[in-house]
């Protein structure tokens, strides 16, 4: 799997310098190159189940990671975490809309660019003051698509297809400060919006269940991961729950994501924590008040201080979830089941 | 306000916008005051309507305190009919499915684009907002689209900063030349009153007061010139029912204020 990654590294300088030519501000991965990678990985079969740690080691600096879940939803927390831990620097964060996660990745110097159509936690805790700071000062790029944009970005991606069509975004200044084209329908004449395929290099996502080969169970709300999945050079998964082969031989209907998509799936409970996961814990919104509140009072500094709580110091996943607490979890737990049940 | 009972801006907002929606359709609505009022329609004049979020969430049954803080979570799902992807859910909106759009705005035009970009140049805004999510796509896509938002004049501005979602973009059928071929923002609601467009300029015009309100305070609170009836209507204000509902359905005021 670590061969996948470093035949990107060279890929990616390239393919930068051809999109360059081509103008525009969106960075493109040429739709073949996106599919020769495919084929030079090794896909099917072999154990996948390894250590964050190890999987996060397929997160390469400059690398385009593409989040799964949405906002607060089962978001890859640990991975996150993991990546942060080991000092990446200079990746693109592509994700549906973005939440703490992007602030993390901001804030501790690892990311400089994001890819999305929305950032902030939500609408109680008000505008994000990180995105604000790092927009209104110059210190990242935002990209922003409509959200129906980057969904058909990520689709276009899994279909293996330069662009997609699209009734969306057109006539608004997304258009500009995105460089999407538009094309005049060949059948009917009508303008239409083309969005281009994100290929990401890497894409983390956190789902309900996997076995070791990687198949994967998502209860609940799929969001765009089916389509992230398809569209990344390389998947690290985490589950809440490793299962047998078996039980995904039982119900092939509730496989989202085969094994052959799949480079490394970790076993992490409460993987997505203080972020949701549908059905079994919900997000923990005073966590978020607390985290606000320290923002609101000393800007991004609130945001170095926890994450040197919550990512540099805690030295295991577990130890990451005791600063929580064990009844903040059970709690939480209790709540989705009343919500779900 | 002099008529009826005592309520909150974002209350009125809720009630005017709620008032808008017809029985045995579907509206995609935003979070917030939006949803809101399409809840309200729900448990009053359309038990029948679909409501839909863009997290992926279609059909929601919203119980009294479990109102939805974000597009997708727990309490969006629990008793909906569908949970597609966020892609195909915006896709229903693109085949044509969904009635009506419900939208709130940080700014708005004469034209009724919105903002939810950033005020100033993007590249170096002076404040960054969150960004477009669904509000593009909603404005985009569904049938008829209505926008839901407070009545100030650094909200209701000559030309928007940025147009994130776009209604009719620099009027006399702009937004059809660029493209949108389907949807039309048909109504603006305010706590102040309803306003609307002119079929021919596609200039904002107003429509109706609510009660105790005069054009001139509908004036004073544009920041552009708006149309003005000779005569313009006045709406019924909020029944003690509708309010009711509401602050069931927001117990800790959230949203209604």
């Amino acid at each position: 799997m670590y061969a996948a990654a470093s035949a990107r590294a060279g890929q990616r300088r390239r393919w930068a310098f051809f999109s360059s030519l081509l103008g525009g501000s969106v960075e493109l991965t040429d739709f073949r190159e996106a599919r020769r990678r495919i084929e030079a990985k090794r896909r099917h079969g072999g154990d996948k189940l390894t250590g964050a740690e190890e999987a996060a080691r397929l997160v390469q600096d400059g690398d385009t990671v593409a989040v799964g879940g949405c906002l607060f939803s089962r978001t890859p927390m640990a991975l996150v975490r993991e990546i942060l831990r080991q000092g990446r620097r200079g990746l693109t964060l592509a994700r549906n809309l973005t939440c703490t996660e992007g602030e993390f990745l901001l804030v501790a110097g690892a990311a400089q660019k994001i890819v999305t159509s929305w950032m902030s936690i939500g609408l109680p805790w008000g505008i994000s003051k990180i995105l604000r700071e790092y927009a209104e000062q110059g210190k990242a790029r935002f990209e922003e698509w409509s959200h129906l944009g980057i969904g058909l970005r990520f689709r276009a991606g899994a279909m293996g297809i330069p662009f997609l069509p699209t009734l969306t975004m057109l006539g608004s200044d997304l258009m500009g400060v995105t460089g999407a084209k538009t094309m005049v329908c060949p059948y009917t004449g009508e303008t239409l919006c083309l969005v281009p395929a994100l290929f990401p290099d890497v894409a983390l996502l956190h789902v309900h269940r996997a076995d070791r080969s990687g198949n994967c169970q998502i209860d609940g709300y799929p969001h765009m991961d089916a389509d992230i999945a398809k569209a990344a050079t390389a998947v690290l998964v985490t589950a809440e729950e490793i299962i047998p082969e078996d039980e995904v031989r039982r119900h092939p209907d509730r496989t989202i994501i085969p094994g052959f998509l799949v480079d490394a799936v970790v076993e992490v409970p409460f993987g997505s924590y203080p972020h949701e996961c549908y059905g079994l814990y919900e997000a923990d919104f005073e966590h978020f008040t607390e985290y606000v509140a320290g923002i609101d009072a000393r800007g991004s500094a609130a945001v170095r201080d926890y994450l040197e709580r919550y990512v540099y110091a805690p030295k295991s996943y577990a130890e990451y979830l005791g600063l929580f607490g064990v009844e903040a979890l059970l709690r939480q737990r209790r709540f989705a089941r009343e919500l779900v049940g | 306000m002099t008529a009826g009972a005592a309520h909150t801006p974002a209350e009125l907002l809720a009630v005017m916008g709620a008032r808008q929606l017809q029985d045995n359709t579907a509206v995609f609505a935003g979070v917030g005051v939006p949803l809101l009022a399409a809840v309200l329609a729900q448990k009053t004049r359309a038990p029948r309507l679909t409501i839909v979020i863009e997290g992926g969430i279609i059909g929601l049954e919203v119980e009294p305190g479990r109102l939805p803080i974000s597009t997708n979570e727990m309490r969006g799902g629990r008793r909906a009919i569908m949970l597609p992807s966020i892609t195909d859910t915006f896709l229903f909106a693109q085949r044509g499915f969904f009635d009506y759009g419900f939208l709130g705005g940080a700014q708005i035009d004469r034209y009724g684009n919105l903002n939810t970009t950033a005020i100033g140049p993007y590249e170096r805004p002076t404040a960054r907002l969150p960004g477009s999510g669904g509000a593009n796509d909603i404005i985009s896509l569904c049938r008829e689209i209505i926008v839901l938002t407070f009545h100030e004049r650094r909200r209701f501005v000559e030309r928007v900063d940025f147009i994130t979602s776009p209604a009719y973009l620099r009027g006399d059928g702009s937004r059809r030349k660029a493209g949108l071929l389907f949807g039309k923002v048909t109504r603006v609601v305010t706590n102040l009153g309803m306003l609307g467009f002119d079929e021919g300029t596609e200039a904002m015009r107003l429509e109706a007061l609510h009660p105790g309100v005069t054009v001139d305070d509908v004036v004073k609170a544009t920041g552009f010139d708006l149309i003005l009836p000779p005569r313009p209507g006045t709406t019924d204000p909020p029944t003690e029912e509708e309010l009711a509902i509401l602050r069931k359905v927001d117990p800790e005021r959230r949203f209604i204020g």
